[in-house]
């Protein structure tokens, strides 16, 4: 569906993006994940056309589009805050795309006026058509967004953090109705996020991007089993950094143990249930220099909770070195 | 809301805070900008409608209908007919620059625009003379070519664009500088085309904007002395605008027919600041001003 080769960006002296190769699939929902300043709203932008390359090539379906506008590209942009036109009606926000065709391509205004109802039943905010986006929550506005871009009936849709200025509790009813609406529509959809937890749970692959180049491309699963590089261990997920036998070891919370002996010793700062589990927090005692480190911890609340000040001996189930 | 809530708080605070200065303090204050205002900006107003009316309506309304008053009432309307519309899109075209792309010399731009305000007027009528006057840069080249500037309509409609330049957009660089680009991006990213994005997102983001802003250029248009004073020649039924013809009608002791063309200007004065109070109303209420 869409490849990207050898894509490089500059902003002045500012390096955005680096050799950046990536393949998507048709009907993938693939997530741009990233810290601030990572290049992954400028790669979003550049696959919209709203934003050139230096040099490198897009392409969608085997058609080289680099030079093309974002009109021509004929994709569904949602932007971070909306963007909607506020001085337009929810119904006429989404009717833009349909209503700005020229010529014999515009519908008659009957069929737009359907199109747009149609559109907004689809987004579960029938009958809203007559507000003003300023009478909307922001739940509601981002998904008239969604409806608005959707008009033009894309291929691709592209979401800069599409739940960036909602509340916890509208996001995460917002992340499933999204990926439910993209599998039912048969999109292909790619989102940036900053946000792991939202990553991780919403698409098939994740693209993990630290200073202007992809640092891992993979499922969750994998991007969080498996981290290619320090950085998306340490990104992706939390991550405890361990000195062992002279290696750097990265281990995540919850494959730790507490062992009888020949373990590192932890002197135990606090202990708190978060979940199912017993977070740990102590400092690293004595050895290798890795002394007064901070390690979490994550046990079985099944298990006694250690009690803080006592020293627990731990060993890692899992790690990984690079 | 929350936001709201908070600065609604923080001037309850504030008002609480001033209300303990004491109520003498607080008379002396008010009661000495109202009569710094009254005998500053009130009593001149009134002077010059009362002096306008000193001899009743009839000797008012005979000394704007005579033919030289009526000819500068109508040179001043064809002057702002045409530097208004010119500088608005001047103005939107130099705003759209300045906010909506990035380009070497942005900010020599953004300084050119404001040196018609820190110029004396006086100073930005001889560059006209200067440029195109008979013993001007472009003057013999004009005058052999039968091209009147200096002297003539032409001359004060540029002193008249140059002056009012800057008031459109000045009003719409914070305006549009807030609104940034998503919703052009929008636009277009819709199949728009530039100009329809133009027209059915842009200008409606900034209306308000530019209404107030076209009204301020609109009474420097008819209002600037200075400039216009230089290049005009101050030819009587052929270069004299209404300002022009106020001082010429006052030099020659017709203190009714000066004060009278004079309470036209001061009229529109009036008009232009009720325009502007309606105006930053409605700025609050679409929550797009700055004010």
């Amino acid at each position: 569906m869409i490849r990207i080769e050898n894509l490089q960006k500059r902003f002045g002296d500012f390096p955005a993006l680096h050799d950046i190769n990536l393949h998507i699939e048709p009907g993938e929902f693939i997530a741009l994940l990233g810290p601030s300043g990572s290049g992954k709203t400028t790669l979003l932008r550049i696959i919209a056309g709203l934003e050139f390359q230096d040099s490198g090539q897009v392409f969608f379906q085997g058609e080289d589009v680099s030079e093309r506008s974002v009109a021509e590209r004929g994709v569904g942009f949602v932007f971070q805050h909306y963007a909607l036109f506020k001085h337009m009606t929810v119904a006429q926000n989404v009717a833009f795309g349909l209503t700005v065709k020229r010529g014999r391509q515009r519908p008659p205004k009957a069929a737009i006026r359907d199109r747009a109802e149609e559109l907004l039943r689809l987004v579960q905010l029938p009958g809203l058509g007559d507000r003003y986006p300023a009478q909307l929550s922001g739940g509601q506005r981002q998904r008239v967004a969604l409806a608005r871009a959707l008009a033009i009936e894309p291929q691709l849709l592209l979401l800069d953090e599409p739940f960036g200025a909602l509340d916890a509790k509208v996001r995460k009813d917002l992340r499933r109705w999204l990926v439910d609406l993209h599998r039912k529509m048969g999109l292909t959809s790619v989102f940036v996020t900053h946000d792991q937890d939202e990553a991780l749970e919403m698409a098939d692959r994740v693209v993990v991007m630290d200073h202007g180049m992809i640092e891992q491309v993979g499922t969750p699963e994998q991007v969080y089993m498996n981290p290619a590089s320090p950085f998306v261990a340490d990104f992706v997920g939390e991550t405890n950094k361990l000195t062992m036998g002279g290696k750097q070891l990265h281990v995540r919370p919850h494959d730790i143990e507490i062992v009888a002996d020949g373990g590192h010793p932890v002197r135990v700062e606090t202990v708190f249930r978060r979940g199912g589990a017993w977070r740990v927090e102590g400092l690293i005692e004595g050895a290798e220099g890795a002394a007064g480190r901070l390690v979490e911890i994550d046990l079985d609340a099944s298990r006694p909770a250690p009690t803080p000040g006592e020293t627990i001996l731990i060993a890692p189930r899992h790690a990984r070195a690079f | 809301m929350n936001a709201t809530l908070a600065v609604r708080l923080r001037a309850r605070r504030t008002s609480r805070r001033t209300t303990s200065e004491g109520p003498v303090a607080r008379a002396l204050l008010i009661g000495g900008a109202m009569i710094f205002l009254g005998f500053f900006l009130m009593l001149p107003l009134v002077a010059v409608f009362s002096e306008a009316l000193r001899h009743g309506f009839n000797a008012f309304a005979a000394a704007i209908t005579t033919p030289d008053a009526w000819s500068a009432i109508k040179l001043t309307l064809l002057i702002a007919a045409i530097s208004v519309p010119l500088n608005m899109v001047f103005g939107v075209a130099a705003a759209w620059a300045i906010t909506k792309f990035s380009f070497r010399g942005k900010s020599l731009l953004l300084t050119l625009i404001d040196l018609p305000l820190s110029v004396s007027p006086v100073v930005s009528g001889l560059i006209f003379v200067l440029l195109f006057g008979a013993n001007g840069m472009f003057g013999p080249w004009l005058m052999a070519h039968g091209v009147k500037i200096i002297f003539a309509v032409p001359g004060i409609i540029l002193a008249t664009v140059f002056i009012t330049f800057p008031f459109v957009a000045r009003e719409l660089i914070p305006v549009m500088m807030e609104q940034g680009r998503a919703d052009e991006e929008a636009g277009i990213s819709l199949g728009a085309s530039g100009w329809q994005t133009f027209w059915h997102v842009t200008l409606p983001n900034i209306r308000w904007g530019l209404l107030y802003g076209v009204l301020l250029c609109n009474a420097r248009a008819m209002g600037e002395f200075g400039a216009v004073s230089v290049v005009s020649g101050h030819i009587r039924g052929e270069t004299n605008t209404m300002p022009l013809h106020v001082e010429i009608l006052y030099n020659e002791y017709d203190f009714v027919g000066a004060f009278a063309v004079a309470s036209l200007l001061a009229g529109l004065a009036l008009v232009t600041l009720v325009a502007k109070t309606v105006l930053e109303w409605r700025f609050d209420l679409h929550g797009g001003g700055r004010h």
